[in-house]
C-alpha cells in the first residue's frame, strides 16, 4: 500500500488501524477483497519510524484487541499536502508492446497480427471481470466509480489494439 | 443436411450478401460460417462497415441473402415465401435497433404488446405481459408515457420488452447502446444479463467493447468476413486489483 495513501485516510481523524481498513473496503468494493490485511499496519508502522504518525495506545474496550491510535504529525500532514497537489498519472507502457510487434514482424519471428488478437482476447476478458464487477454494484458507490475508470481504460487499450490491427494488416497486405 | 437435433437455435452455411457488380461489387456479408446454441449470448464485433449490421439483417430474415444457407432452429429460413419469412420473423425473432424504433403515437405498454398482439394472442393476454415485462425492465411506472416522455435508456427497455413479448426463440440487437450513456448502457448490461441468466438466445452486433465482453463468445468481423473468435469467462477481481494499481 502507498504511504501517501494511508496517510491520506487519517487526515480527517485520528484512527484505529481497522477504521482505516473499512475506510479503504468501502472506497475500494470487490476490488480491495485482495489485499492484504496485515499490509496497512507494515505501512503505519514504517510512517511511525519516519515519524509522519504518531501512534497512541488508547486505554479502551476489551473487545477490541486492536487499541492503537494512529494520528498524522506535522510532517505528515504537510506530505498530505503536498501528495494532494501532485499532478501523477499512471503511464501504460504502450512502447513495450508496440516494439514488441515490431520486432516480431522484423525477424519475422511471429505474425505481428497474431499477437495483437492474443492481446485482445486477454484484455477482453479483463474488460468482462471489470464489467461484471461493475455490474454487480449498487449505483454511484465509490467502488462502482473505480470500476468504471479501469472499464474506460481498457475500452481505450481495446481501441488502440484495433488500430494496431488495422495497421499490421494492412502492411502484410502490401508485403 | 438440417440439424433439427436441437443443438444449434441458429446456423448459418457459406452466407453471403453482395451489392452492386462489376468493378462496383460489394460483398457486404463474404462467406460467414455460424452457429449459436440455445441460451448462448453472441456478440459480433467489427468497425462500421464491417458489414455486421447486414448479417444480422439476414440473420433475422429482414433482408435476402446472396447466396448460403441459414437455417433457424432447423428450418431453412433462406428460401421461405415472403409471407412464411414475415410469420417466423413474428413468432420467432424478436429486434432490437440502435435508434429503437418506437412509434412516437403509442406509449410503453402500447408498443411493448403489439408484437404479441400481431402473433395473436388475446388483447388481455399481450396487455399481462406486456406490464409483466416492463416491470422487468424497471418501467412499470412509465407505462402510459409517450416516447418522447422517456429518455434514451427508457425507450430503449421499452424496446426490449417489446422484443421480448412474443416469447421469440432468438434476439437480434443491432448496436442496442449506440445512443446511450454511460449509466443507461450499464442498465442495459445488466439487462441483457438478466436475459442471459433467464435462458434467452441473444446475438448483438456491436461496436462496444463493453457489451461483447459481456457476452459468452464474441466474434470479430472485418470486410464482411470472420476474423477471430474469444470465448470469454470469468477472472478474479485480484486480477482487477492489479488493474486499477493495487499490488495484490
Amino acid at each position: 500500500m502507498q504511504q501517501e495513501v494511508v496517510l491520506a485516510l487519517l487526515a480527517k481523524e485520528p484512527s484505529h488501524g481497522y477504521e482505516l481498513r473499512a475506510r479503504l473496503r468501502g472506497a475500494l468494493g470487490p476490488l480491495g477483497e485482495s489485499m492484504n490485511p496485515g499490509q496497512i499496519y507494515v505501512t503505519l508502522t514504517r510512517l511511525e519510524k519516519a515519524g509522519l504518525v504518531t501512534c497512541e495506545h488508547a486505554a479502551g474496550l476489551a473487545e477490541r484487541p486492536d487499541r492503537k491510535v494512529y494520528a498524522l504529525t506535522a510532517a505528515g500532514q504537510q506530505r498530505v499536502a503536498g501528495w494532494l497537489a501532485e499532478v501523477a498519472w499512471p503511464r501504460p507502457d504502450l512502447a513495450e508492446f508496440h516494439l514488441k510487434l515490431i520486432a516480431a514482424a522484423a525477424a519475422g519471428l511471429a505474425d505481428p497480427v497474431s499477437i495483437v488478437d492474443t492481446q485482445r482476447r486477454e484484455l477482453l476478458r479483463r474488460l468482462r471481470d471489470a464489467q461484471r464487477a461493475a455490474m454487480a454494484e449498487p449505483d454511484r458507490s465509490a467502488a462502482a466509480l473505480l470500476l468504471e475508470g479501469i472499464v474506460l481504460r481498457l475500452q481505450a487499450d481495446l481501441r488502440w489494439l484495433e488500430a494496431c490491427e488495422r495497421n499490421w494488416t494492412a502492411r502484410k497486405e502490401r508485403s | 443436411m438440417s440439424d433439427t437435433d436441437g443443438t444449434w437455435v441458429l446456423r448459418a452455411r457459406g452466407l453471403r450478401k453482395e451489392y452492386g457488380r462489376d468493378a462496383g461489387l460489394v460483398r457486404a456479408v463474404d462467406g460467414v460460417d455460424l452457429e449459436v446454441a440455445p441460451g448462448e449470448t453472441l456478440a459480433v464485433m467489427g468497425p462500421s462497415g464491417c458489414g455486421k449490421s447486414t448479417l444480422l439483417y439476414l440473420l433475422g430474415g429482414l433482408d435476402r441473402p446472396t447466396g448460403g444457407e441459414i437455417w433457424l432452429a432447423g428450418r431453412r429460413v433462406d428460401q421461405m415465401s415472403e409471407r412464411a419469412l414475415a410469420r417466423m420473423r413474428r413468432d420467432a425473432i424478436g429486434f432490437v435497433f440502435q435508434a429503437f424504433h418506437l412509434m412516437d403515437e403509442l406509449t410503453a405498454v402500447e408498443s411493448a404488446e403489439l408484437p404479441a398482439l400481431l402473433a395473436g394472442r388475446s388483447p388481455r393476454a399481450a396487455r399481462q405481459r406486456a406490464t409483466g415485462l416492463l416491470e422487468q425492465v424497471g418501467l412499470a411506472d412509465r407505462a402510459k408515457f409517450l416516447p418522447t416522455a422517456l429518455s434514451g435508456g427508457q425507450r430503449q427497455r421499452v424496446a426490449i420488452a417489446r422484443a421480448l413479448v412474443a416469447d421469440p426463440l432468438m434476439v437480434l440487437a443491432d448496436e442496442p447502446t449506440g445512443n446511450l450513456d454511460s449509466a443507461a448502457t450499464l442498465d442495459m448490461l445488466r439487462l441483457f444479463d438478466q436475459l442471459h441468466q433467464a435462458g434467452q438466445t441473444l446475438v448483438i452486433v456491436t461496436h462496444d467493447t463493453r457489451i461483447a465482453a459481456t457476452a459468452d463468445r464474441m466474434i470479430s468481423m472485418r470486410d464482411g468476413a470472420f476474423t477471430d473468435e474469444t470465448r470469454l469467462q470469468g477472472g478474479t477481481t485480484g486480477r482487477l486489483g492489479a488493474l486499477a494499481g493495487l499490488e495484490g
